[in-house]
């Protein structure tokens, strides 16, 4: 493994990190697809940025999308307050005219410099090690593992200063205002974040792809666990395990690297998906097919201990009297039983069923509990 | 270019002519079938089904290793679908919500599309080249047999709609009633989902995955800002639609160095804007201008109940007070002299001396009847 290859994944994992963790309150907060805008919106900045500064590695470019993306959050909002257009169709009428705007002024104005728009929307992660950070002569590194760097700790430092506050606004946002927080400031300082996190990702792996590290993770994470630390962390080893997966994938097959970072996010998320211990599918289907034989079972011992002791029992205990008073087919019938013996609540006399003694108090305990309370 | 050589090749000139008429039927199906979209508040469906739609083409063009329009856009389609399919079951079985479902599958698709882009460019053959325009469309590649390929199927999307106008609408505005009537509400919606999807990939080649969500949400936003009526909305985002189109491919046809996808995009955005700015009843200005007014009136009113409240004090109603009894009653707002003046002028009130007013008959009249309904909102009390 080259030093080049050791210095993508690097970016890769420090890139898939710091979009996680402004992701994790985006998915919370059900603005993820305001990064979706906000990540599309900035290509404006950034243009209108280098005809102030008529240079393409200014790190004023990154200053001028981060303003774009809060204006296009902002515009958003506004739209939305007028209430002619649902929030929804403002987020989609504001950022295609941005991007159009700035796909237009690249092509007018700017189609002879490096500001390529394939470029903004794809990335090519692969390019990145190539720009060096060198200070008198020294060698001192890929230059975006510094910008990322920078990144990850203002998300940090933002995430820790305001983490109870984050969490409140997150959480209620009504309380968050009576307790005199300012939920918009937090929310506009969010977003500034994720405006940051955007342009520096994007030029590592592209736009869209910006928006698949920042969701996908924090959605597998979100249905994992309950705690939102354990949420940032799990979204940020998630991140990291795409990223990587996604790098030597794109190794394997000689494809678009961040194109693979992101379809591995989507695999990671569809197999938390999938078989998350709790929340998964399969895990809910189990879980669904255990009540409905525990339900059933249950109902069995109450109908038995109903007519226990009574002149009908002869008859209400038979398996094919059974059937046809709990309307159950034959073969679930058989398998109810097979169950509650199995569970110990009953045992079979010839073709009539008797409850055992622990049947008897589980009936009795169900009745209770479900009609007495 | 003068306005008659542009026109002369609107008519004329192929590429002109077929790149005009191609945004056209873009803009028209979009434009028809976003009204849905847009009332079912699935604005942002339209942007995720054109980026899932990357992949789609990518894998038809592996199977079938033909760049003809239909192949692509049954791709396009059958991936728009199954991302529609993901998202919907991943809010149905979880609790990540639409929001997150959408922007996770738009992002992953597309990510997978680059990758299998990035595979195909690979491949010595020189068939593949052209594929990564779907990304920004071009627009200048079309051919006139695209054209009708896009017409077609357009015309098709648009005849359904038509045939299913009243269930449509019912699914539209109240699924729940339609359900109870008994009409199959999901099958319809699906029908609705694979309409839109035809009608944005029918856009791809032109437009691009980027922009066509535009297409989708504004005309429909525009159009709705006009009307409250679901068939002139239909129409009039239609015909924005297409006029977006035709004008875009034109502009960006006399202009040099101007790309068609975002062409389009600015003018359709430019009709919203107007639409937002001065539709009547819904428009910005519109409202200002009512708030103005209606702010004028509920003044002048409160002058003519402070005029009449002062009066109760007295045996004779039309007993005259100064205005400055007056200012001090509206509470610091302005504006009481030119009040005064408007309700003179409506013979409500008469000067009286140099520096008082006096409500007439008339004015005393309007006065009782605005203190019986309440008045409560004239303010200044």
């Amino acid at each position: 493994m080259g030093i080049e290859q050791i210095e993508i994944q690097m970016i890769a994992a420090l890139v898939a990190v710091t979009c996680a963790i402004p992701g994790v309150f985006l998915v919370l907060r059900r603005m993820a697809m305001m990064s979706d805008a906000i990540s599309h919106a900035i290509l404006l900045g950034i243009v209108l940025a280098f005809f102030v500064v008529r240079d393409i590695s200014s790190p004023f470019l990154i200053l001028g999308a981060a303003i774009s993306g809060v204006l296009t959050v902002s515009l958003v909002e506004l739209l939305g307050k007028t209430k002619l257009v649902k929030e929804d169709a403002s987020i989609g009428l504001v950022f295609p005219l941005l991007f159009s705007i700035g796909v237009i002024l690249i092509a007018r104005y700017a189609w002879n410099i490096h500001l390529d728009v394939d470029a903004v929307i794809l990335g090519e992660l692969a390019f990145a090690p190539f720009d060096r950070l060198v200070i008198s002569g020294h060698d001192l590194g890929p230059k975006s593992l510094y910008v990322m760097g920078s990144i990850l700790a203002l998300n940090l430092i933002f995430i820790l200063m305001f983490y109870k506050e984050l969490k409140l606004a997150t959480f209620d946002a009504g309380l968050a205002a009576a307790l005199g927080f300012s939920p918009g400031l937090i929310h506009y300082g969010l977003m500034g974040l994720v405006s940051v996190t955007a342009v520096g990702a994007f030029d590592a792996v592209g736009s869209i792809l910006v928006v698949a590290l920042m969701i996908a993770p924090p959605a597998a994470a979100y249905l994992l666990t309950d705690k939102l630390s354990n949420m940032i962390l799990l979204s940020a080893l998630i991140g990291i395990i795409s990223a990587l997966t996604g790098f030597w994938g794109a190794i394997a097959i000689d494809a678009n690297i961040a194109g693979s970072m992101a379809t591995m996010s989507g695999v990671i998320f569809l197999l938390v998906f999938l078989f998350a211990p709790e929340r998964g599918l399969v895990a809910m289907a189990r879980r669904r097919s255990r009540q409905r034989w525990e339900f059933a079972g249950r109902v069995l011992a109450i109908h038995l201990l109903h007519h226990e002791g009574t002149p009908e029992e002869e008859r209400e205990s038979g398996i094919s009297h059974l059937e046809e008073t709990l309307r159950w087919n034959q073969r679930f019938t058989m398998r109810v039983i097979d169950y509650a013996r199995k569970k110990g609540l009953i045992f079979l006399d010839k073709d009539r069923v008797k409850l055992t003694e622990t049947g008897r108090e589980y009936a009795g305990r169900s009745v209770t509990e479900e009609y007495i309370q | 270019m003068d306005l008659y050589g542009l026109f002369y090749d609107l008519f004329f000139d192929y590429t002109l002519r077929t790149v005009a008429m191609g945004s056209a039927v873009i803009g028209i199906v979009s434009g028809a079938l976003g009204s849905y979209a847009v009332l079912r508040k699935q604005s942002l469906l339209g942007d995720a089904m054109s980026h899932a739609a990357l992949p789609g083409i990518a894998i038809a063009f592996l199977l079938t290793g033909s760049k003809m329009p239909l192949v692509m856009i049954i791709g396009a389609a059958v991936a728009g679908w199954v991302a529609t399919l993901f998202i919907m079951s991943i809010v149905s079985s979880t609790r990540v919500k639409y929001d997150t479902a959408l922007g996770m599958v738009l992002s992953v698709f597309f990510g997978f599309g680059l990758v299998l882009l990035t595979l195909i460019q690979k491949r010595p053959d020189a068939t593949q080249a052209g594929l990564d325009k779907f990304l920004f469309g071009q627009a200048a590649a079309l051919l006139e047999s695209d054209v009708i390929t896009m017409g077609v199927l357009g015309a098709a999307a648009i005849l359904l709609m038509l045939v299913f106008w009243k269930e449509f609408k019912l699914l539209s505005f109240d699924s729940d009633f339609g359900a109870t009537l008994g009409f199959p509400m999901r099958a319809l919606d699906v029908l609705m989902t694979t309409l839109i999807v035809i009608a944005i990939v029918i856009g791809l080649q032109t437009v691009g995955v980027v922009l066509m969500s535009a297409m989708i949400v504004a005309p429909a936003a525009a159009a709705r800002q006009w009307t409250d009526r679901l068939g002139v909305m239909v129409l009039l985002s239609s015909f924005f639609g297409a006029l977006a189109g035709i004008s875009g491919a034109v502009m960006s046809a006399s202009v040099q160095r101007l790309p068609t996808g975002p062409t389009i995009v600015l003018s359709v955005s430019l009709i919203v804007i107007f639409s937002l700015l001065l539709a009547p009843r819904r428009g910005l200005l519109w409202n200002w201008m009512r708030e103005r007014r209606s702010r004028g009136r509920l003044r002048i009113e409160g002058i003519l109940e402070d005029l009449y409240s002062l009066a109760l004090e007295h045996k004779d109603p039309t007993h005259a007070h100064s205005t400055s009894v007056l200012r001090l009653m509206s509470a610091g707002k302005g504006g009481v002299e030119k009040s005064l003046a408007i309700l003179r002028d409506r013979g409500l009130v008469e000067p009286v001396g140099a520096d008082e007013w006096a409500l007439t008959k008339e004015g005393l009249a309007r006065a009782q009847k605005i203190a019986r309904m309440g008045g409560g909102a004239s303010g200044g009390h």
